[in-house]
């Protein structure tokens, strides 16, 4: 029943929904841009349009979306939707974004990626709107003050009223220095202010203005959020490509839990004919490792499935350790699937190195707090315990006297950062102290508490 | 600890010998001690031995031991009463002896040397480094039955050697090895193994070529020998092959007494290096073992590379084979039949029960036992048992506990007196397994309980993995004297044998705490302590155990949690082991492909025949000793350091039981 369909449809209703809530008056013509996007991500028009019936629960999404990347894809036409909402309320954008990506994190705290979007997308908006208003800025100086120079001279500059992590947080990407444009977007107030001015001080052309400025703040984002879907929709192919550079001849490499990333990335290996053996960790109580090892078999990499006990007495011949993330943390931690943590403690002793592959939507701009605990699912007893064996001792709520049973069942692990010896993203390899810096090129400040 | 720190005491004056000196001089300090008592003896004897085979053979000299000499020297005669030191080089051998024989799969699944079965039962301990390098002149010189003829010979053999041994004087020993000495100088290289002239760096090349000399002499000298025996009133075809013939007789006897007493040094310095264990890679010595093998077994087709080197059969046809042919066979006791179906189906699990079952089938196998017309008990008996456990471990390998206990009694049977009749020899070994049970098992357990209960205290919480009846006796006992303290168990796929645990615990009324070994370093958080089991602990210290110990342990130790091993001593053992793939066992690669999967069924037709995808079941892992703090065993209470040092001063006290 729950195909990807099906939860884009209900994500993307979802946050219209409550887009429409938030952001009271949508109007026919964002209606219908919405239909148009609808349609390009390959949903029924009609059915995302049946704004008119607002008793549908919030989907719980976690549980269902079998991966991040789906679950970070699904989120975005969505968010992409609520976008469009925005362009009517241009200048509050980012605002009501944020409390619409409040509300999708809230539904499941644990799914980091959900917030990594959403951060992502308020970012994009921040810095098309205000690379918007700088641009309006410099028109009025110099017509056509190319961005080179405005990089140059904010550079050279200096903003003392900026704080270094804004700046940091400003700064899109590592190829793109810290500009001017950017430096303002870390205060929105504040850069509004000349906009305003600029566009008071002939009032007569501000109506013009306005409208155009919008269409093209509307595009900007649009292109923007595009870019995104397809570089999240891409990173596996990304990350599999430096495969070669990672995987020698008859090398043996130990994974576990089943990851799609992990899956073309020892794929992209084979193809290039390097021939290694791969042991899979079956990963208990979900088995994810059979299914991982079918696929590997199936592409027909040779592959040893082995018990996850007999992960430490296997690690002593394995050359690497590679595993996809489920989340990565600002200090250079990484949430996998459950058993990770003794893997990587494993492998530390017998020297092995620790990869971790994670596309980019994956960092998560936090860093943990007991990460075991807080950022942890615990799953039901049955996947451990047949409940008619043990159900009398399960059943605490009666006070029978019977003795105390309690299944844990986790199925998240978290492995500190001086485990882990590289991270294979998207954007190539990086060390876990890399990771903070990593972070800041992709999400602003601002958004990092939501 | 303290009521066995007595018998310590004699050791201990010896181990300071045996660490301070270097590898060949351990022994050197021992001629010293005989020296104060027969006198006479040392001056012609030391010399003796250590010219012909240098300086690594000097511990030879040391009076040999009784048990030596009923193998070897007996029909040589003058051997010197043994002093305490020679009473504890007997045990050195006995315990190469066990060595030996402790894994079958060597001596008997037609590996090295034998000819025959009952010939290499006959001395597979005592001769084994002898008999490897001379097995092509074993077999040679054995073609036509000889083994029925050694074996008749064995027993008067042995009563002579007592006449002997009474009727000695170390005078006439020492004039027979001065008048010798040239003789077994010459004589000695010859059943020097090439091994062990690999070793002695220190002699000669011309000794070299002198052994190679005789060696030809002696192959001459083969049917004179047998020739002799016959008139000698020891028609031991073998031995006396062996030994070069044309000489007078005292010499020979010293040489025959020097050269005893270089293998039983061989032997002794080998005994710390145990023997290796069977690798099923070598296709010649499989192909052998197959062809004595009982059990019918298919080799898997898809086989893990990394573990070649272990058994990996197809399963679930050895079971019907093997009831169905339970009335055709008649060399394995029914008793001992039964207990190799139930370790095959896996109905006794855990290492205690299953060495305990095992014991309890020879106990019944000795009990209808009847030494058949002209045989020997003794020889006889060891190769009946030798048959039953190579039936076992084909039925499943043997766990190092219950080599142990293997080893145990073929000593208790080697050791039989002599003059003992049939079913007093029999009611004594019985008595002697049973004792073996309930002071090596049961006892030791309650010892251990003992122990590691005062480790319990109120409000803590104690993880342990998989099910060990030690740590749960002491769970249950903590309970009963009302410790208050909550548990942890830990489980893995595929014996979840976790639940049983954890049954028997919540039915006691103990709070549990019940999750996957993957949850372990969530888990792990609260726990205060960690109790395991062991299925062996080698004397590095290494912990050999259920699979998935290692983890839990690793991550106690990255937790800062104390891990608490439980161990009978009966289960050290002196082998060494760094990882877990060198020696290991491999269960059935199905129970990890069957998983509970919604789609299991298409997983696993089309898993089925796929070459590239294997199921690995390990069964043991092995636990470094840094992640373990401590080891409860019935000795009491030890670091991981300390395990040699009961193997070593122990395992001879147990010989001595």
């Amino acid at each position: 029943i729950y195909t990807k369909e099906f939860f884009l449809e209900r994500l993307s209703y979802w946050a219209f929904v409550s887009a429409a809530q938030t952001l009271r008056p949508i109007k026919p013509p964002a209606s219908h841009y919405l239909v148009f996007l609808f349609n390009s991500v390959s949903l029924s028009p009609e059915y995302s349009l049946s704004t008119s019936s607002p008793h549908r629960s919030p989907p719980s999404h976690s549980h269902r979306c079998r991966t991040c990347n789906r679950w970070c894809l699904s989120l975005l036409t969505s968010s992409g939707n609520v976008r469009l909402r925005d362009l009517k309320l241009q200048r509050d954008a980012p605002w009501s974004f944020l409390a619409v990506g409040a509300q999708l994190v809230a539904a499941n705290p644990v799914e980091l990626a959900v917030g990594n979007v959403v951060r992502r997308v308020l970012h994009i908006i921040r810095e098309e709107d205000l690379s918007l208003a700088t641009a309006a800025v410099a028109g009025l100086d110099l017509l056509d003050a190319s961005d080179d120079d405005e990089d140059v001279n904010g550079k050279g500059i200096g903003y003392p009223g900026m704080s270094a992590a804004v700046v940091a947080a400003a700064a899109r990407s590592t190829l793109r220095p810290p500009s001017l444009q950017t430096l303002l977007e870390g205060t929105p107030e504040s850069a509004t202010v000349p906009y305003t001015s600029s566009s008071g001080a002939d009032s007569e052309s501000k109506t013009a203005d306005k409208s155009s400025i919008t269409r093209k703040l509307k595009h900007d984002v649009i292109e923007g959020v595009n870019q995104l879907i397809h570089e999240i929709a891409g990173c596996h192919e990304q990350i599999a490509e430096q495969a070669i550079e990672h995987i020698h001849q008859n090398e043996v490499i130990l994974t576990l839990g089943s990851s799609r990333t992990v899956l073309e990335f020892l794929c992209a290996a084979k193809e290039k004919k390097r021939s290694f053996r791969v042991f899979v960790a079956e990963g208990a109580p979900r088995y994810q490792g059979h299914l991982l090892a079918k696929e590997l078999v199936a592409r027909g990499l040779q592959t040893t499935v082995i018990t996850d006990s007999a992960v430490f007495a296997m690690i002593s011949r394995v050359n690497m350790v590679i595993i996809g993330a489920h989340a990565v943390m600002a200090n250079g931690g990484v949430i996998g699937p459950v058993g990770v943590n003794m893997a990587a403690l494993a492998a530390k002793k017998h020297a092995v190195p620790f990869v971790v592959l994670a596309g980019s939507h994956k960092l998560c701009p936090l860093y943990p707090h007991n990460p075991e605990v807080l950022l942890n699912e615990l799953r039901s007893p049955s996947e451990l315990l047949d409940f008619g064996e043990f159900s009398d001792c399960l059943d605490f709520g009666t006070g029978s006297g019977s003795p105390l049973l309690q299944v844990v069942n986790p199925t998240f692990d978290y492995v500190p950062p001086s485990l882990v010896s590289l991270f294979i993203t998207d954007t190539g390899g990086h060390n876990p102290s890399y990771m903070y810096r990593l972070i800041a090129d992709y999400y602003s400040a601002d958004d990092l508490v939501m | 600890m303290d009521p066995r720190r007595g018998p310590l005491a004699v050791p201990k004056v010896r181990r300071v010998g045996f660490f301070t000196s270097i590898e060949p001089s351990p022994e050197t300090p021992r001629p010293n001690r005989s020296l104060s008592g027969p006198a006479e003896a040392i001056t012609s004897s030391s010399p003796l031995s250590d010219s012909p085979s240098g300086q690594f053979i000097s511990p030879v000299q040391i009076p040999p031991s009784r048990h030596h000499s009923d193998n070897l020297a007996s029909r040589a005669a003058p051997v010197p009463v043994p002093g305490p030191s020679a009473f504890r080089r007997q045990l050195a051998n006995d315990r190469a002896l066990h060595v030996g024989s402790y894994n079958p799969v060597d001596s008997l699944l037609g590996t090295s040397p034998p000819s025959s079965n009952g010939e290499v039962s006959e001395d597979s301990g005592s001769l084994f480094g002898f008999q490897r390098s001379d097995s092509a002149k074993l077999s040679a010189s054995f073609p036509n039955g000889g083994f029925d003829m050694t074996l008749r010979v064995r027993a008067p053999q042995e009563s002579e050697a007592k006449v002997a041994i009474a009727s000695t004087s170390d005078g006439r020993k020492k004039n027979v090895e001065a008048s010798g000495e040239g003789e077994s100088l010459a004589a000695k290289p010859r059943k020097e193994k090439e091994t062990k002239s690999l070793k002695e760096k220190t002699s000669k090349a011309e000794r070299r070529a002198i052994q190679e000399a005789q060696r030809a002499a002696k192959a001459a000298a083969k049917g004179e020998g047998s020739k002799r025996a016959g008139e000698s009133s020891r028609p031991k075809p073998s031995k006396p092959a062996k030994q070069p013939q044309p000489k007078k007789e005292a010499p020979q006897v010293t040489s025959s007494v020097s050269e005893k007493r270089a293998v039983s040094v061989e032997k002794e310095r080998r005994m710390d290096v145990p023997q290796t264990q069977m690798q099923y890679d070598d296709k010649s010595r499989v192909d052998k073992a197959k062809r004595r093998s009982v059990v019918e077994q298919t080799e898997s087709k898809n086989k893990v590379e990394l573990f070649l080197h272990l058994p990996q059969y197809e399963r679930g046809n050895q079971l019907p084979n093997l009831s169905s042919n339970i009335f055709s066979l008649d060399t394995i006791h029914h008793a001992v039949y039964k207990v190799g179906l139930q370790h095959l189906a896996g109905d006794i699990a855990g290492d205690n029960a299953r060495c305990i079952a095992m014991l309890h089938a020879f106990q019944e196998a000795i009990n209808d036992y009847t030494t058949p017309p002209m045989k020997d008990l003794t020889m006889d008996l060891t190769a009946k048992i030798n048959g039953y456990v190579s039936f076992l471990i084909e039925c499943r390998p043997l766990s190092m506990s219950m080599g142990n206990a293997i080893r145990f009694l073929k000593n208790q049977i080697r050791k039989l007196p002599v003059d003992l009749s049939e079913p007093e020899a029999k009611a004594s070994l019985c008595s002697e397994i049973g004792r073996f049970i309930d002071e090596k098992i049961l006892l030791a357990d309650k010892v251990i309980v003992q122990y590691a209960v005062t480790k319990i205290r109120d409000g803590e919480v104690l993880l342990t993995y998989g099910f060990s009846c030690v740590v749960e006796m002491i769970l249950l006992y903590a309970h009963e004297i009302g410790r208050k303290f909550r548990v942890v168990i830990v489980d893995s796929r595929p014996n979840l044998e976790g639940q049983k645990l954890l049954r028997r615990l919540v039915t006691r009324g103990l709070d549990c705490t019940y999750t996957h070994i993957n949850a372990v370093s969530y888990i792990m958080g609260e726990v205060t302590r960690v109790f395991l089991g062991a299925s062996s602990i080698f004397s590095n210290g290494t912990l050999y155990s259920k699979v998935g110990t290692a983890c839990v342990a690793m991550v106690a130790n990255a937790f800062s949690v104390p891990v608490i091993v439980c161990c009978e001593a009966y289960k050290f053992h002196e082998r060494v082991l760094l990882d877990s793939i060198c020696s290991n066992e491999l269960g059935d690669p199905d129970a990890i492909a069957n998983v509970p999967l919604r789609n299991n069924k298409k997983h696993s037709k089309t898993m089925d025949n796929n070459k590239n995808l294997q199921f690995l079941n390990l069964m043991y892992d092995s636990t470094p000793a840094e992640y373990i703090s401590m080891i409860v065993t019935d000795y009491g209470m030890i670091p991981p350091t300390s395990i040699p040092v009961i193997v070593r001063e122990y395992r001879r006290e147990d010989l001595l039981l």
